[in-house]
């Protein structure tokens, strides 16, 4: 199995709400600080991903936002264009006129087309070897499949054309596991764990492309070690109130709301836990799982994107 | 929680608003507990009112569904086991009923209805891109959740029907997907690119467009989509008088919209853009409800304080007056546990703080504002949904 960092191209989806842009500019972030030329792409031109590196707007056209860094936001207008004159070499494309929204409006009624333009693109730039490592912020879950397998879909729909021409090389980028991975980003809760299980499920059975990792953010740390959560229950109960009352002299007042909220979280990592270890049971033990802290302070600006690239190192065991 | 005032005041708590209206639309982004919420207050109508009331979700998580009894059901309404209240040891005045909604299953029923004949209809079935498209086609999810909501609403068969909302990519896209699909239907784009299958007498080769098209996709793609079209503008003057219809129900005084949030800057932000969007676009906002809200002791600054000192001070509390042998541990042990204590609190009421400067940030606009307090677990029955309808309900 390949190294995570030593793939060319990594996808990284998961549900909504998980904080799939947060783990792709951290895998990012760790990729260039370790010397590899990198480029991460926002899929959904959300504009969230340059908050995580504290920059401008990222567009279409790459640029440097760290060294070795570079990002940019997918746009299928413009990638189609750069595909039409990089492809067709002809001045025609000049001459279409309102191809954009000719190309806009077969794209949202034919599956696939504006998929094959995204992953087009992202392929080219693995095969021209612009960049050491790729990272996607791709699809949400419901809709990274679709992505994924568009060189199929056309396969099927389209039977002659350039773009079927482009299928095959595409195909073979994305089905190599030394170069292309995905990665699942899920939380310790019911939903995104569900929704985890059957998306590898779906990967497996309509494309090609290979699951490298699953992420689980936001885990709670675990309060108590061994023996400790015994103590604390006895502190916080009502058989030996002395203890209790001898801590609240000392600190000038009441210490409930301290034990409710230590309750609180144990009481938390519990109900996760359970979820963790469905996930952790049901995914091919080959597949690392890294497990990233919940952030406390920031869940997002830059702090926060060095805070998990610091974690996914620490997972990756670098 | 705010908004649980007097008589005075109009549409005070979600339990005015739910006896007032007959939809309830649920919005918010994804992961904030939007399904839940809508099954919880629907539960509430249905045992506080003498009401039949729908659910009608999208996704609903498992638990949830078997909690609801949904298992394994699509399209097709389900009452909810009375017994599954009796056993939370509720009687309920009304009725709950729940659905999923199954897009493929309605777009076909959707065609059914429309297509002009029976032969219009199995072609359009049977098209390679129609079922390709179905799952997918421009925001499908988000038209057919309407469709099937009016549809729903037409039949009679329910006083209140509580609709939770597909996730979206643009937040407000569900509104007006009626709308659009009408206009993509009609549009002179769609005109123009059949316009050449229709009549062959046009050459193709002689357009720029299709020269382009033609290289790109290959002519028997573009002829496939073409004939796709063609048969589905058959059925152009349902949709559009539908999706009128539609569109005016969604802004019928009977109609709410209900933004559900998690106290976290993302979602926050697409509540704050919902609210902003609903307003704007004069849809009634009938009420904001957050979940997953952390508990107020956390804010308490005195509480804060000791937290601090207690970390400081852990290793001399732990060492003093045999507190360690009374508790039966060791001094070390005990002061790990005072500092774990302690540490977690301050980390928490951070947290809290962080979320009570978002909720200050979200709370001018609706009427209603209710909490919902984290609960360490999910919901497995009825029972955990009432008791969660309960915070929220008056």
């Amino acid at each position: 199995v390949a190294d995570l960092l030593d793939r060319r191209l990594v996808f990284v989806t998961g549900k909504g709400g998980v904080g799939k842009t947060t783990i792709a500019a951290a895998l990012a972030w760790l990729a260039a600080d370790r010397g590899k030329k990198t480029l991460v792409c926002e899929i959904d031109a959300k504009g969230d991903l340059s908050s995580f590196y504290e920059t401008g707007p990222t567009r279409f056209e790459e640029r440097e936002v760290a060294p070795r860094l570079w990002a940019m936001s997918m746009d299928t207008e413009a990638s189609l264009k750069q595909y039409l004159s990089l492809q067709l070499k002809i001045p025609l494309v000049a001459k279409v006129g309102p191809l954009a929204k000719m190309f806009d409006f077969v794209a949202s009624a034919a599956p696939g087309v504006k998929e094959i333009v995204t992953v087009g693109k992202l392929c080219w730039e693995v095969k021209e070897r612009h960049y050491d490592l790729i990272v996607v912020d791709a699809s949400a879950s419901g809709h990274i499949v679709s992505q994924l397998a568009a060189p199929q879909a056309i396969n099927q729909l389209v039977q002659v054309g350039l773009v079927r021409q482009q299928t095959g090389w595409m195909l073979d980028i994305l089905g190599d596991a030394a170069t292309t991975g995905l990665v699942v980003v899920a939380t310790p809760a019911e939903m995104p764990v569900n929704e985890t299980l059957e998306l590898t499920e779906r990967v497996r059975e309509e494309t090609n492309v290979d699951l490298a990792a699953v992420v689980v953010n936001r885990v709670l740390p675990e309060l108590f070690g061994r023996g400790e959560e015994e103590v604390f229950g006895r502190l916080e109960g009502d058989s030996d109130p002395a203890v209790r009352q001898a801590v609240e002299a000392r600190l000038g007042g009441p210490v409930g709301p301290l034990l409710e909220a230590a309750r609180l979280t144990v009481r938390m990592r519990r109900a996760r836990t359970e979820y963790l270890e469905r996930l952790r049971n049901a995914i091919d033990p080959g597949i690392p799982m890294l497990y990233m802290p919940y952030l406390f302070f920031k869940a997002h600006g830059l702090r926060a994107t060095r805070q998990i690239a610091d974690a996914l190192s620490a997972e990756l065991g670098y | 929680m705010a908004g649980r005032g007097g008589p005075e005041m109009r549409a005070e708590s979600l339990e005015a608003l739910f006896s007032s209206k007959e939809i309830i639309i649920a919005c918010g982004s994804g992961g904030v507990g939007k399904t839940t919420t809508a099954a919880a207050a629907g539960a509430m109508a249905a045992v506080r009112h003498r009401a039949k009331v729908l659910v009608v979700t999208v996704d609903p998580a498992r638990r949830l569904a078997n909690a609801l009894g949904l298992d394994g059901f699509g399209n097709e309404e389900k009452r909810v086991d009375p017994d599954a209240f009796k056993s939370a040891g509720v009687k309920p005045r009304g009725e709950l009923w729940a659905a999923m909604l199954d897009t493929k299953q309605s777009w076909d029923d959707l065609v059914h209805r429309h297509a002009p004949d029976a032969d219009t209809e199995r072609r359009i079935l049977s098209n390679p891109l129609y079922q390709n498209i179905s799952g997918k086609f421009v925001q499908s999810h988000d038209y057919i959740a309407m469709e099937r909501l009016y549809e729903i609403h037409s039949s009679g068969n329910y006083d209140l029907i509580v609709v939770d909302t597909p996730p979206t990519r643009n937040a407000i896209d569900f509104i007006e997907a009626p709308r659009r699909m009408a206009e993509f239907f009609s549009s002179k784009l769609l005109r123009l690119l059949i316009a050449p299958y229709r009549s062959r007498m046009i050459n193709l080769a002689s357009r720029p467009f299709y020269q382009v098209a033609d290289r790109v996709l290959g002519s028997q793609f573009l002829q496939d989509i073409a004939e796709f079209f063609i048969l589905f503008q058959t059925m152009y003057g349902g949709f559009v008088e539908r999706a009128t219809a539609v569109e005016r129900l969604l802004r019928d005084q009977r109609t709410t919209f209900v933004v559900v949030s998690t106290l976290e800057a993302a979602p926050v932000r697409e509540a704050e853009f919902f609210i902003q969007a609903l307003t704007a676009k004069r849809f009634h906002l009938g009420a904001l409800v957050l979940n997953k809200v952390l508990p107020d002791y956390l804010l308490d600054q005195g509480a804060d304080e000791r937290a601090a000192r207690l970390c400081d001070e852990a290793a001399e509390i732990a060492g003093a007056d045999d507190l360690a042998a009374t508790l039966g541990t060791e001094e070390e042990q005990l002061r790990r546990v005072l500092v774990e204590v302690a540490t977690n609190f301050r980390n928490f009421a951070m947290v809290a703080r962080r979320e009570g400067a978002l909720r200050r940030e979200l709370q001018a606009r609706p009427e209603v504002v209710a909490s919902v307090p984290e609960f360490a677990g999910d919901i497995h029955d009825v029972g955990g949904l009432l008791r969660l309808g309960e915070r929220i309900w008056s």
